[in-house]
């Protein structure tokens, strides 16, 4: 039915070590990005353009106490960041970085990635619920609900890809892209994703579950130190994550002329799907929650079966 | 009642009083100056300007005075009229034309009637454009500050000071806009209540100089309501505290008692609380070794103390407060707790005490004492022992041309034409005396005889009322004895005063006669004011037994019978003889001692605990007519000081309400203590009261040069009131009158917002309550004791002198205080001067013993009297006899000499 | 349909395309250590205790700053020299508590408390923000030069007597009958 290849033991260690870097740094990226966006010049003072500011976050984070409430339920509230922060890694397994770089080569990767991201949820709510305390456990269930309602949009959006490479593997998906990549016949199934997968990472201008002018950092009001710490790199994890999927699943990948590796042009595709969404959180005011609800519900799901549907019509009539 | 229209608005007022007066009762804002409650209306500076309507069809109406304009009834007057307004701004701008503009260094800025008044009345801006008028300033002495360029003519320093206290030393000088208050000449101010000039000004002309030394504004003193601690008139008073010193003392209204004003003891005769030598921790003395007490070790010796096992003498105090006496007495049990007044003293009190229950006496307060219309003072020289009535009893002497106004339909505020009418008319005051005393200018007689003559001429005035009082041996003031005896049975409120002062029982058993006598002729209760020197000296007899003497539990203590003594806040050797105490004390197994300030007792203890001061501590007092009041704690201590009744109490250490009401529950004559405890519940919302006014300044940068982290506001778990800002404070409700201040009234004058009505009670203010009840009705008239008799040639009868400044033993060691008190002197006359070849200010030795003291000859003084000075220790007047023989010393006895001393028969010889 | 479109989507769009043409706008931030920024007369920073022109110290004591500070700030004593002048025995600024809002020196009477434009008082130990008068008094007039209180107010100090202030006339003679 479905086949597992494992990379060695040396791509795992280093796509982890990239992937947690690239995630870092990007705290930085986006500060700095902010800031020219809003004609600051944002961190420039530790190290050449500020670079080492990570470094300093991070030996600030480490350094602070590591303080759980004595009203939250300790295991639970523990848990709860491990949790983001490994299955947005892990969704990493079988993503193809280039055609020899990738953790396994899965042919449901497609259903993994959906499956890593429905997991995700379990780690805010019990995040949420632990904390007992009023603004974390809104923070908790708004990201329920928006959630497990934008993971259909995501799913139904990506049968369309499905439907026309014909494989849940994300490999074969990008080299049926060889010809042309999916994102002109796909879309309106590209806008979905785009819009479901800054939902799903719960990013500005979708971040109703920690809205800070609201209810105060939301699920995680309560965390500090390095359990904060993970929540903060899970959201930048699943940024990366949600710019690699839509290079794959709808800009080839990998693909492209060949004066430069493959490798750097995935990377530079991702790249600027992350400085987009970087974009979206400088530009876009965040909506109120029952629009962001109605929106999905009303608008995103009719589209997106429309979508498929019009794709399969067109992939049954060409065949 | 009558009904006047103010602003188109109804009120029922006094038609008796003046329009200015019924505005300020109906809380109205009204500005004015010259007017005072106490002194009447003298319309000196125009500000109260309203206009009045002849009837409701008037509408120009005529701008009038309304301090000078009865509030007859219909009167329909308006305040807010612009012409009206118009006029109070121009005169207020007149009034400020030669004001020195110096506000940021005067010690009234803050709580200036005249700044409050300008910005009432709305003037801002100086537009006279010509020079101003300057004067120079006078030394006052060390109380008063003296700047005249402040001054608005008001009137009000000459009138209080000369008119209402009888001052003659300042006086209103030079004319029209030069108008200069002051002395003929640099020089201290005489009289006893020069203090209350820094309240009764308006602006800072006068000022508290000692204040001005530690000086705060009124808006950073943490205050609370207190009672003066000097005498046993009981005054209520104002501390202020802040940077842990007491600041100052202000007057606090009372309705009953001081009213508007206080003695300058009072006022000025605090410092002793700041002062260095004040005890501040547990210490044991080895010889003469002086080391502190570790925590443990005290513990132990405490509940040595409290086990009970063997005797211990317990000595209590009557400047104590109640609940210490009676920690003290739940100690030490009812059979050897002993009040700790003298023997004479004691008996002289029980005296007191006994007709103080007798129903055909009332104990007047101070406020009835003003209303007495013929008044007889027995061997007390009231200015000194109890200076608070010395000033009303000057009032009293003003019924009579109260009355004769009256007669004319002259307004009693018309304080002018009151005076004008009456002249020298007054009230009968007959003083027999010992020496002259400073109420003889208003007396109507004065009899000047040794003091066992006195008891006879006392006893002849008794007779002469009533055939059942024994008549004594005919003396030679018979004479003076039957007309005072006239002028009494003529009087509607007859007054009679006496004390234990005079060191007399028989002129208390006197007083007591005429009293009585009266009594059965009008078939009323007479005023009878018996006079006791300290501030609860009543209320520790009254927890005392009768027959436990000083000397008794003295020659206990000498002869090993009681091994062991408390002496509660008492220095025995102003109670007893000095032998006498030495030999008590020196042989004990343990003498404690707690008190606040080292004496010659404390020197004797093994061990001395140190006790906190009046302004430390919420204690009880009662005063001379048996009124319990409630002092509360000002602030705290910050050494290891604690309320004398905390190291004594043997049960849980719970807080001060609580041992208030076991006094009530438990010490018979008490009953009525708890009454004075204000209930929590009824202020708004169950809040504490604030010490700290709303503005109080420097919270976050007065500790911070020690830790710039803010400590936690200190918690007063005892009583209604927070050492904070925190709470609600009193606004119009005196229930716990902490400071006086109302929205635009920064000053004093802001208490009329606080009160029913002008001069009347305080809204929810409690007076205190009456302790003694007056159930025995014993109808026996006290006989008369063996006549007068002439002592040998060069042999002086002995009549105690007390001093305002000296007498009182706390008070003695402030620093104001000391700079007015004198030498220990005896007073003689110029005769016996003579015989003895001595001169004013010679030192003399009394007794030949080695007792020095200055000698002052005094015109009015009896001859084979000595008047022997009383307090600050010098002499020590119980180890003299009933008479004395004095001898020229060489020595000088102190550096202070008796130029200070204020009498007003001073000998000057060439006179 | 197509308004819908163009107000709910494009409008977005714009928006994003806007901010983005930011990326190439210079930005407005001066970085300050390299870059002293200009500091206005009347900037309220530091605070100061001043003199007047003849080098005595200003300030009077008279406790108005005390007062007026909202956070409380500000606690002084007043002592008087033997001159006749009043003057602060201490002066403490807490200035970890001060918030710069400036209305000690608008209640000051006499121009002594100024607020200038130093505003680089960051300690380590927050003990070192507690400023006494001897940290606190400058050699100077600061912002106003020429007031002098004791050359207005009618008190007396020595080398300025009765009358000698701003618009007095000379001390009356009270035994004088002239008019």
């Amino acid at each position: 039915m479905f086949t597992l290849q494992v990379g060695s033991i040396f791509t795992i260690i280093l796509v982890l070590a990239v992937v947690i870097v690239v995630a870092a740094m990007l705290i930085w990226v986006e500060r700095r990005l902010l800031s020219f966006w809003q004609e600051r010049l944002g961190p420039n003072r530790v190290g050449w353009f500020g670079l080492l500011q990570v470094v300093a976050d991070m030996v600030k984070i480490f350094n602070k106490e590591d303080w759980i409430p004595r009203f939250a339920d300790r295991f639970s509230f523990v848990l709860a960041p491990a949790i983001i922060m490994t299955v947005v890694l892990l969704s990493f397994a079988v993503i193809p970085f280039a055609p020899n770089i990738g953790v396994v080569d899965s042919n449901v990767g497609v259903l993994f990635v959906l499956a890593m991201a429905s997991l995700g949820a379990y780690s805010v709510m019990l995040g949420g619920l632990s904390s007992d305390n009023k603004y974390a456990l809104l923070g908790s269930l708004r990201c329920a609900a928006q959630m497990v309602s934008y993971e259909v949009f995501m799913g139904i959006s990506l049968l369309g890809v499905v439907a026309l490479s014909g494989s849940f593997n994300l490999r074969v998906i990008v080299e049926a892209q060889a010809d042309g990549w999916y994102v002109i016949p796909q879309f309106v199934g590209f806008v979905i994703f785009l819009i479901a997968g800054i939902a799903e990472s719960h990013r500005l201008p979708f971040d109703l579950p920690e809205a800070e002018g609201e209810i105060a950092a939301g699920y995680h009001a309560e965390y500090g130190g390095i359990k904060f710490g993970m929540f903060f790199v899970a959201e930048y994890v699943g940024l990366v994550l949600v710019s690699s999927l839509i290079t794959v699943l709808f800009f080839g990948g990998w693909l492209g002329p060949a004066f430069l590796p493959p490798i750097v042009w995935f990377s530079a595709k991702a790249f600027t799907f992350i400085a987009f969404f970087i974009l979206l959180r400088a530009a876009i005011p965040r909506p109120r929650y029952d629009q962001l609800m109605n929106f999905g519900w009303l608008f995103l799901l009719p589209v997106s079966l429309v979508n498929l549907l019009v794709t399969g019509a067109i992939i049954l009539s060409t065949q | 009642m009558a009904k006047i229209v103010v602003d188109g608005v109804e009120f029922e007022v006094n038609p008796d009083n003046n329009l200015l007066q019924e505005c300020l009762s109906q809380g109205l804002d009204l500005p004015y100056f010259c007017w005072h409650p106490c002194m009447g209306s003298v319309g000196a500076c125009r500000q109260c300007a309203v206009k009045q309507y002849k009837d409701a069809d008037d509408k120009v109406g005529m701008l009038v005075m309304s301090c000078m304009t009865p509030a007859a009834d219909g009167s329909i007057i308006s305040i807010e009229d612009e012409q009206a307004k118009d006029m109070r701004e121009r005169v207020i701008e007149s009034l400020m034309i030669s004001h020195p503009h110096d506000c940021p260094v005067c010690e009234e800025g803050g709580e200036c009637h005249l700044q409050d008044m300008t910005l009432m009345s709305g003037h801002n801006y100086r537009r006279y454009d010509k020079k101003k008028v300057t004067h120079r300033n006078q030394y006052l002495g060390p109380f008063i500050n003296h700047e005249m360029n402040r001054c608005i003519t008001c009137y009000r320093c000459v009138r209080f000071y000369g008119d209402y206290a009888g001052g003659t030393d300042l006086a209103a000088q030079a004319s029209h806009h030069h108008t200069y208050f002051g002395r003929h000449e640099d020089g201290v101010l005489e009289s006893e209540f020069s203090g209350n000039l820094v309240e009764v000004c308006p602006t800072g002309v006068f000022t508290d100089q000692a204040f001005s030394q530690h000086y705060s504004r009124k808006w950073d003193l943490q205050t609370a309501p207190s009672v003066c601690t000097g005498c046993s008139v009981g005054c209520n008073t104002i501390p202020g505290e802040r940077y842990r010193q007491l600041r100052r003392i202000t007057n606090r209204y009372n309705s009953d008692i001081n009213g508007y004003f206080i003695c300058d003891r009072g006022r000025f005769g605090y410092d002793y609380v700041n002062s260095d030598a004040r005890l501040t921790e547990p210490s044991q003395q080895f010889d003469a070794e002086v080391v502190p007490i570790a925590e443990q070790e005290l513990q132990s010796v405490l509940e040595e103390f409290h086990s009970g096992e063997g005797g211990t003498i317990g000595i209590g105090s009557p400047r104590a407060s109640n609940e210490s006496n009676f920690a003290l007495r739940c100690l030490v049990g009812d059979e050897n707790f002993y009040s700790g007044l003298s023997d004479r003293s004691q008996e002289a009190t029980q005296l007191v005490l006994k007709l103080a229950r007798d129903k055909v006496f009332h104990s007047p307060s101070v406020r009835e004492i003003e209303k007495a219309d013929a008044v007889v003072i027995l061997g007390e020289d009231v200015t000194n022992v109890a200076p608070r009535i010395a000033l009303a009893l000057r009032q009293s002497v003003r019924n009579k041309a109260k009355e004769l106004a009256a007669g004319c339909h002259i307004p009693q505020w018309q304080d002018a034409a009151v005076r004008e009418l009456a002249q020298h008319d007054r009230s009968p005051l007959a003083i027999l005396s010992s020496y002259a005393t400073r109420l003889d200018d208003v007396a109507s007689d004065c009899v000047v005889d040794v003091p066992a003559a006195l008891v006879d001429t006392g006893f002849a005035i008794a007779a002469s009322l009533s055939d059942l009082s024994g008549a004594p041996a005919t003396t030679e003031h018979n004479a003076v004895a039957e007309r005072i005896a006239a002028q009494l049975s003529a009087a509607k409120r007859p007054l009679i005063i006496a004390g234990t002062t005079a060191g007399q029982t028989g002129l208390i058993k006197a007083a007591a006669n005429i009293a009585r006598a009266l009594s059965a002729r009008s078939e009323a209760a007479i005023d009878l004011c018996l006079l006791v020197p300290e501030v609860n000296t009543l209320g520790v007899s009254m927890l005392a037994n009768n027959d436990n003497k000083l000397s008794e539990a003295l020659s206990k203590l000498a002869s090993g019978a009681a091994r062991r003594a408390i002496v509660l806040e008492n220095d025995l050797y102003r109670r007893a003889d000095s032998e006498t105490v030495t030999a008590a004390l020196s042989g004990l197994e343990k003498l404690l001692v707690i008190d606040q300030l080292p004496t010659a007792t404390t020197s004797q203890a093994d061990i001395v605990l140190p006790s906190t001061a009046f302004s430390e501590h919420e204690a009880t007092y009662v005063n001379y007519e048996g009124r319990g009041q409630l002092s509360f704690q000002v602030h705290r201590n910050h050494n290891r000081a604690l309320p004398a009744w905390r190291w004594l109490n043997d049960s849980e250490p719970g807080d001060v309400e609580a041992m208030i009401n076991r006094c009530a529950e438990e010490a018979q004559g008490f009953d009525k203590l708890d009454d004075l405890l204000p209930d929590i519940k009824q202020f708004v919302a169950g809040m504490k009261v604030p010490r700290q006014s709303h503005r109080y300044s420097g919270r976050t940068a007065m500790r911070s040069q020690v830790n710039v982290h803010e400590p936690k506001q200190p918690v007063d778990s005892q009583s209604v009131m927070s050492f904070s800002m925190e709470g609600i404070p009193s606004a119009s409700n005196a229930t716990v009158l902490g400071s006086v201040w109302a929205p635009g009234w920064n000053s004093n004058q802001a208490i009329s917002k606080f009160q029913n009505e002008i001069n009347g009670e305080l809204k929810q203010g409690h007076t205190g309550s009456l302790l003694i009840e007056r159930t025995e009705s014993v109808s026996s008239f006290y006989t008369p004791e063996a006549a007068a008799q002439e002592s040998a040639k060069g042999v002086l009868q002995v009549a105690p002198a007390y001093q305002i400044f000296g007498s009182d033993e706390l008070s003695a060691r402030s620093h104001a205080i000391q700079q007015r008190m004198t030498d220990a002197y005896v007073g003689i006359s110029p005769e016996d001067a003579d015989s003895l070849g001595l001169k004013q200010g010679d030192s003399v030795s009394l007794d030949g013993n080695g007792t020095l003291a200055t000698l002052c000859i005094r015109s009015r003084i009896r001859t084979g009297t000595a008047a022997v000075y009383c307090g600050d220790n010098q002499i020590n007047p119980h180890s003299l006899g009933a008479t004395l023989t004095l001898s020229k010393s060489e020595t000088i006895s102190d550096d202070r000499g008796i130029s200070g001393l204020i009498v007003s028969d001073l000998y000057e010889e060439g006179y | 349909m197509f308004t819908l479109i163009k107000d709910s989507l494009l409008t977005q769009v714009r928006t994003l395309w806007l901010v983005f043409k930011k990326l190439f706008t210079k930005a407005d931030t001066v970085e300050y250590p390299d870059v002293q920024p200009y500091m206005f007369p009347r900037w309220r920073g530091r605070i100061i205790l001043s003199r007047d022109p003849d080098g005595e110290e200003r300030c009077v004591a008279c406790n108005l700053c005390a007062v007026v500070c909202p956070v409380d700030c500000i606690a002084l004593q007043k002592a008087e020299k033997d001159d006749g002048r009043w003057y602060p025995e201490f002066f403490r600024i807490n200035f970890s508590r001060c918030v710069m809002c400036g209305f000690c020196e608008e209640a000051c009477p006499t121009n002594a408390i100024q607020l200038t434009p130093d505003f680089e008082m960051a300690e380590y130990v927050r003990q070192d923000m507690v400023w006494e008068k001897e940290n606190l008094l400058i050699n100077g007039t600061g912002k106003y030069h020429d007031y002098n209180f004791y050359r207005v107010s009618g008190m007396q100090i020595d080398g300025k007597d009765k009358g000698e202030a701003l618009n007095e006339a000379a001390p009356v003679d009270v035994r004088s009958l002239l008019p």
